[in-house]
């Protein structure tokens, strides 16, 4: 009885998909998927190359430094950073006296004035975290030809490729009028409808090819660095991936310490955990 | 019931007898996971994956409730409670929150295994299908729970994955809409929905291990299966489980913290979707929406129904990918096969291996884009997997011939081949 109901269901089930498949593979004869601008013009990001990548990364303090003085001069004007704390910046090597002095280099905290209750701003302390630099999304949209930029304090998390990726973008505007890929097509020429629209821009390792983010590192020497590193955009797309990294991960270099010692330990638990079972077993043949 | 060698369990200091007078918990214990339960003497190490469910599980509800100390179950503060405050300000609670949503994953590797080796076994078969049954509803259960927990932080594969899965309330004819908005307690996930989601995720760990008590009760009547499948016909076929299989389990337990340590530490991201990192916008699709690795398989069963056969695609693909799992109560009665081990059964041996790669092909296809390949391929695999327990088995079962089965445990263990795994027999044939 099971088997027989069992039979007839899996017999349903099975003509079903062979129904479905059948149209599906005709589907496919008939009207074959034309090869997309997005598939054959979008690029995998480079390797950014960072201390902070694989299990034993950590992260470099001077670049970290560097990096939050891009996000700082460049990226803050349009990009909030959310989750991260002035406090936090003790992380990529500031001592409390610079966290201090950076924090109250804000003077755009929100607060409400003591005497009226009326809004009012203040000066950043430690505790804060980064002020916003639009009051909510629809003063984004209007200030960004209608795209939110989004918050920076996951980036490197929320995309593929990570700090990859955001290297990548930050270095990959180009001329779309031209632009070969790796087999030499020329887009225009292979797909003359995807001209870049008017307030976006051409980048092919954006996911659609159009970013409306105009290139944010457009010359060598935009950023002074005190450290005496070359400031090129390649340096500073880097550098600022590298702090994004942290500002994502702060706790990256002691999660792959503490995964050191407890693998380790584990490691040798296990040992002598096997010697245990060995020896509890040791007369029974099994 | 146990077997009549089995060890009474003898209560020496005054304060334990007056104990076992009272309540006997320690007689219990003992009884259940101690020397007063005779196991098999040949198991392999694939039945560590039992005892590893339930740790895997402890893990789950200790972490967990920790992480529920600390988190917000509002939509518009449940992904900075997550990203912000546990993962930043908690004293170690990226550790936790790693630890549990990778945890989850743990625990699914673990489960599979188990069911596989339940599988490959037939550790389903008489006289234990309601150790099997059991073991599908905490399946169900476990699945139900990991849904919901991975709406918690409201990112937008969190929204739009719960989206997706109570749409498929909306596939039942006529009141489907009805029974959606109902279940979500609003026309698409807020703020209801997230709410009793989390009061849901918190209450179903704890109906979990209160089945996997029956579970275990209900295994204790017939006793372990083992990797010949033949019953145990005597005292020297087995051997107290403490202290010889807490022993193995010990060191099965320590292998499995030590991968599960690397995953926390070194890929705490690498099961989970970057998407998950945006915060839930009800505005924007993602380009892709995927559930968590452990439905993949599911995910391409319900994907691979693309046309409509007199009822509609979609109620054919949310019936089959319910089906896939349904029909596990009825494998017991559907393979009458009286030689449990694969080891002794060389067709049901190759159509299991066929099935193990047919599951793990359906997951890389629900992991992937829905394109022409992936759905090819769907279509094909989904339709194996129906044929293979409700059509495959059953014939196998009739016109296989086993090959001849060990008089005893003992005499296997003996002859050297007591606790043979599936991978030696697929090799040595």
């Amino acid at each position: 009885m099971v088997r027989g109901i069992a039979f007839l269901v899996g017999a349903a089930f099975a003509a079903v998909l062979a129904w479905a498949l059948f149209w599906t593979v005709q589907g496919w004869i008939s009207d074959p998927p034309a090869p997309t601008a997005e598939e054959e013009f979008h690029l995998h990001p480079r390797a950014a190359s960072l201390r902070s990548d694989g299990i034993t990364g950590k992260f470099d303090k001077q670049q970290l430094q560097r990096g939050f003085q891009v996000y700082k001069e460049v990226c803050a004007a349009c990009h909030s950073l959310r989750f991260v704390a002035f406090r936090d910046l003790e992380g990529i090597g500031y001592n409390e006296g610079q966290v201090k002095a950076i924090a109250a280099g804000y003077d755009t905290v929100p607060s409400v004035n003591p005497d009226t209750g009326e809004p009012a701003t203040r000066k950043g302390v430690p505790a804060d975290r980064f002020p916003m630099p639009f009051a909510n999304d629809i003063a984004a949209r209007a200030a960004n030809n209608n795209a939110v930029p989004p918050d920076l304090s996951y980036i490197t998390r929320a995309r593929h490729g990570g700090a990859d990726y955001v290297y990548s973008l930050l270095t990959g505007y180009r001329d779309q009028a031209g632009y070969k890929n790796a087999k030499g097509e020329d887009i225009l020429k292979a797909f003359p409808d995807v001209k870049t629209p008017n307030g976006l821009h051409f980048n092919p390792y954006f996911a659609n090819l159009n970013i409306a983010m105009p290139p944010p590192l457009k010359s060598e020497g935009q950023v002074q660095y005190a450290d005496g590193t070359r400031p090129t955009v390649d340096n500073m797309a880097r550098d600022v991936s590298a702090f994004l990294v942290w500002a994502g991960d702060p706790n990256l270099e002691k999660r792959h310490q503490y995964g050191f010692f407890a693998v380790i330990f584990l490691l040798i638990s296990a040992g002598l955990a096997y010697g245990a079972y060995r020896n509890v077993w040791r007369d029974v043949k099994h | 019931m146990s077997f009549p060698w089995a060890k009474q369990y003898q209560p020496k200091a005054p304060l334990m007898r007056w104990m076992d007078e009272k309540l006997p918990v320690p007689r219990l214990v003992y009884n259940a996971i101690g020397a007063g339960y005779p196991v098999p003497r040949n198991l392999n190490y694939w039945w560590n994956f039992g005892v590893l469910a339930g740790a895997a599980l402890m893990v789950q509800i200790v972490t967990g409730i920790v992480l529920a100390m600390h988190f917000h179950s509002s939509a518009a503060s449940a992904f900075d409670s997550v990203n912000g405050t546990i993962m930043r300000d908690v004293n170690a609670g990226w550790f936790l929150r790693y630890a549990h949503a990778n945890g989850a994953s743990m625990f699914f590797i673990v489960v599979y295994t188990h069911i596989f080796r339940g599988l490959y076994y037939g550790s389903y078969k008489a006289p234990r299908e309601m150790v099997w049954l059991l073991g599908v509803v905490i399946f169900l259960l476990m699945m139900a729970t990991a849904f919901m927990g991975y709406v918690l932080p409201w990112g937008q594969m969190s929204f739009w994955g719960a989206q997706v899965i109570t749409g498929f309330f909306s596939a039942i004819p006529v009141v489907g809409e009805t029974i959606r908005v109902w279940l979500l307690g609003g026309y698409a996930p807020d703020d209801a929905a997230l709410n009793r989601f989390f009061s849901l995720h918190y209450l179903l760990p704890f109906v979990i291990a209160g089945v996997i008590i029956l579970h275990i009760w209900a295994l204790h009547i017939p006793g372990s299966n083992n990797p010949t499948g033949v019953d145990v016909k005597g005292e020297q076929d087995t051997v107290p489980f403490h202290p010889y299989y807490t022993a193995k389990d010990g060191f099965g337990l320590l292998v499995f913290l030590a991968l599960f340590s690397v995953l926390i530490f070194y890929f705490p991201d690498y099961l989970g979707h970057p998407d998950n990192y945006i915060p839930a916008n009800p505005l924007a699709t993602p380009a892709h929406i995927v559930p968590e690795w452990y439905f993949w398989p599911f995910y391409a069963i319900l994907r691979a129904f693309t046309s409509d056969f007199i009822l509609p695609a979609k109620l054919w693909g949310v019936l089959a990918m319910f089906g896939s799992i349904l029909l596990l109560f009825f494998l017991p009665w559907l393979d009458s096969s009286p030689v449990r081990s694969n080891n002794y059964r060389p067709k049901a041996r190759i159509a299991f291996w066929v099935l193990v790669v047919d599951v793990l092909v359906l997951g890389y296809c629900g992991g992937s884009p829905a394109t022409n390949t992936y759905i090819v391929l769907s279509q094909i695999c989904a339709a194996y997997y129906f044929l293979h327990f409700l059509v495959i088995l059953p014939m196998i079962a009739r016109s296989e011939r086993p090959t001849p089965l060990p008089n005893s445990i003992t005499e296997a263990v003996l002859a050297g081949h007591g606790g043979t795994s599936p991978s030696e027999t697929a090799l040595a044939h």
